[in-house]
């Protein structure tokens, strides 16, 4: 429609003018303009995806260049598959990744309802909350190793203070039966306000028209709250619950610096172990089919949980 | 504030929950403010037991950050007297100040990798967001999900083969090297959340400039960059926040010469163990920008953090 317009006003004026009208056609300015991103991820993202393929199937090692790389099938793939260390590494993943979300989600949820509320100075308090997402997680989950020392640390101390332990008595990130709980506290509490905003927007996004005819009705709040606060926000807490997923499971730099995998192996989620194997043992090939094999986990969990979000977005 | 309405929170409601959530971001922002009063205590009142809140401030913290110190003799120290107020502060303890720490560089490394890696970032990934928002592209949603797919692969999956490609080409450790990696990974984030911000720039506006005289170049140029400025703008902000913050490919592909902050913070050492004034010191002046850009940022910072999938 608009184009014929402008075909016509081009015809209209005199040939001079009318080159300029054109100039370069749109479709050679859209390709010159996609070219450079589309090149540039093939280059950094689809290519290294490629050769790390290609090492998988070998024996390759980074730090024995001279050594013949032999093509081992996939025998990487099934050693990996077997192991019953990286079973532990996925259950301690999955511990992480349940508790962060169920936390995240509940507290998350609660704090952007009571804001909603739409009391003095939310605006300044919810940007206050926000602060810590956006921080260095490294620098961060070092700095947080200071708070857990026993006994100078100050979680320590709070801790002691309001239940009367002695600070001196536990270790957040020595002891076994303590270490899972640690990062899971200090990805709560940097994290959950991102779960927060996105439940502020969801619940901003409900037309307050809703709850005018429910209280004409004389449905109760908690009828309220179940049968529209609840379906409304789902799809928005459901995205939230996607993006932490999918970071959680990538996580790497926040627990590196708080415990880096310790003590023993109860805190070495997947990525770090994958850092392990790739540059501290230099298996590079085994490694590579240890990427490859997360890469279609978090790919395929993905998907089939963005179909899911989208059959909640339907109803 | 007192307009009537059956479903607005009572004036109790309100107070509930404005007192719970105040009560929450107190809680939040402690370990926060622990950093910045840890860089401004002495070694040893950062790890008094108990910890405490109240002390004398000092600039320890911030000199050992910015210097190598070494230890000297009485008599070294009595024949050469401190000349500046932080050769005072290391005297306390036998020491003079040897020279400037790696901290300065460390910490433009940072600014330089960020920097021209967000402006190289946020230039492709307009013009990638702008042919994307206005030309009909073969395989539009498929290219647009493959840019987003980049983002799911675990970056120590990706550094496996970063790592020999950077060795084949001598990028191993070089800002060239870093610029380009962050700039890749930064390119999705840009041309999702820029398309976002140009598919609601109407687009009258361009057909108006055409019909105007204007070519295709002009008519970007001179009407939707302007338009989208305000965009533009904060997608930058997430991008830098983005190169600022990493650490997992700094930590692998960088060793010294272009090794950023993050990495370095966590290797201040002091005497037996951690010098905690030092690492507090450092990370407060890291963390900072960032604490401003997200206030400035705070409106756009839904969009920003979920790829533009959700908008206020």
């Amino acid at each position: 429609m608009s184009n014929s317009a402008i075909e016509r006003a081009a015809a209209a004026t005199p040939p001079k003018l009318a080159r300029r009208v054109r100039g370069l056609s749109d479709r050679a300015i859209a390709w010159i303009f996609v070219a450079p991103t589309i090149f540039l991820l093939l280059a950094v993202n689809i290519f290294p995806l490629i050769w790390t393929i290609r090492l998988s199937f070998t024996n390759y090692r980074v730090n024995r260049p001279n050594a013949e790389v032999e093509w081992v099938g996939l025998r990487n793939y099934q050693r990996i598959l077997t192991d019953e260390d990286i079973w532990q590494t996925m259950q301690a993943t999955a511990h992480f990744l349940i508790w962060t979300i169920v936390l995240q989600v509940l507290i998350g949820f609660a704090l952007a309802w009571l804001i909603n509320k739409k009391f003095r100075g939310d605006n300044f308090w919810t940007t206050i909350i926000v602060l810590p997402m956006m921080l260095s997680p490294a620098v961060v989950g070092n700095f947080w190793t200071f708070l857990y020392q026993p006994q100078i640390g100050l979680f320590n101390y709070v801790v002691s203070f309001f239940s009367g332990v002695d600070p001196s008595s536990f270790s957040m990130i020595g002891e076994v039966s303590l270490a899972p709980w640690a990062i899971v506290i200090v990805d709560t509490w940097m994290w959950t306000p991102f779960v927060m905003l996105i439940c502020l927007a969801g619940l901003r996004s409900i037309p307050t028209s809703i709850y005018e005819a429910a209280e004409c009705d004389r449905a109760s709040p908690w009828r309220q709250f179940w049968t529209i606060t609840v379906p409304m926000v789902l799809p928005f807490l459901m995205l939230a619950v996607l993006f932490r997923g999918i970071e959680n499971f990538k996580m790497f730099d926040l627990v590196v610096q708080l415990t880096g995998g310790g003590p023993g192996s109860t805190t070495e989620l997947t990525s770090i172990n994958l850092k392990r194997e790739a540059f501290e043992k230099w298996r590079t090939g085994y490694a590579s089919a240890y990427a490859i094999i997360l890469f279609v986990t978090v790919f395929g969990l993905a998907s089939i949980y963005v179909k899911a979000l989208n059959k909640v977005k339907e109803r | 504030m007192s307009d009537f309405s059956v479903i607005a929170a009572s004036r109790t409601q309100k107070w509930v929950a404005g007192t719970l959530v105040v009560g929450y971001a107190v809680i939040t922002l402690l370990p926060l403010l622990w950093i910045i009063a840890t860089g401004f205590k002495s070694p040893s009142d950062a790890i008094a037991y108990p910890p405490k809140i109240f002390f004398e401030p000092t600039l320890e913290g911030y000199v050992n950050l910015f210097t190598t110190r070494t230890r000297q003799t009485a008599e070294f120290l009595a024949a050469n007297p401190p000349q500046t107020w932080y050769e005072e502060i290391v005297r306390k303890y036998d020491m003079v100040i040897a020279g400037p720490s790696r901290f300065g560089g460390r910490f433009m490394n940072s600014v330089i990798i960020g920097f021209v890696s967000t402006f190289l970032s946020v230039f492709l990934g307009t013009l990638a967001a702008y042919a994307f928002s206005r030309f009909r592209i073969p395989l539009k949603d498929d290219l647009m999900f493959f840019i987003l797919s980049t983002r799911m692969m675990p970056p120590i999956a990706v550094a496996i083969p970063i790592f020999l490609m950077f060795r084949a080409l001598g990028l191993s450790d070089t800002h060239a090297g870093m610029i380009m990696l962050y700039t890749a990974v930064n390119l999705s984030l840009a041309v999702w959340l820029l398309k976002g911000f140009i598919d609601e720039i109407p687009r009258e506006y361009e057909e108006a400039a055409l019909i105007d005289g204007y070519t295709r170049f002009q008519a970007f140029y001179k009407v939707v960059l302007p338009q989208a400025a305000t965009g533009i703008a904060s997608t930058a902000i997430f991008c830098l926040i983005f190169a600022w913050n990493e650490y997992a490919f700094a930590v692998l592909l960088t060793s010294g010469t272009a090794q950023t902050a993050p990495p370095f913070i966590p290797t201040i050492i002091g005497v037996g163990g951690q010098d905690w004034p030092a690492v507090a010191a450092g990370a407060t002046i890291f963390l900072l920008p960032v604490v401003v850009f997200t206030i400035l940022l705070r409106k756009h910072l839904l969009r920003g953090i979920t790829f533009g999938a959700v908008r206020k």
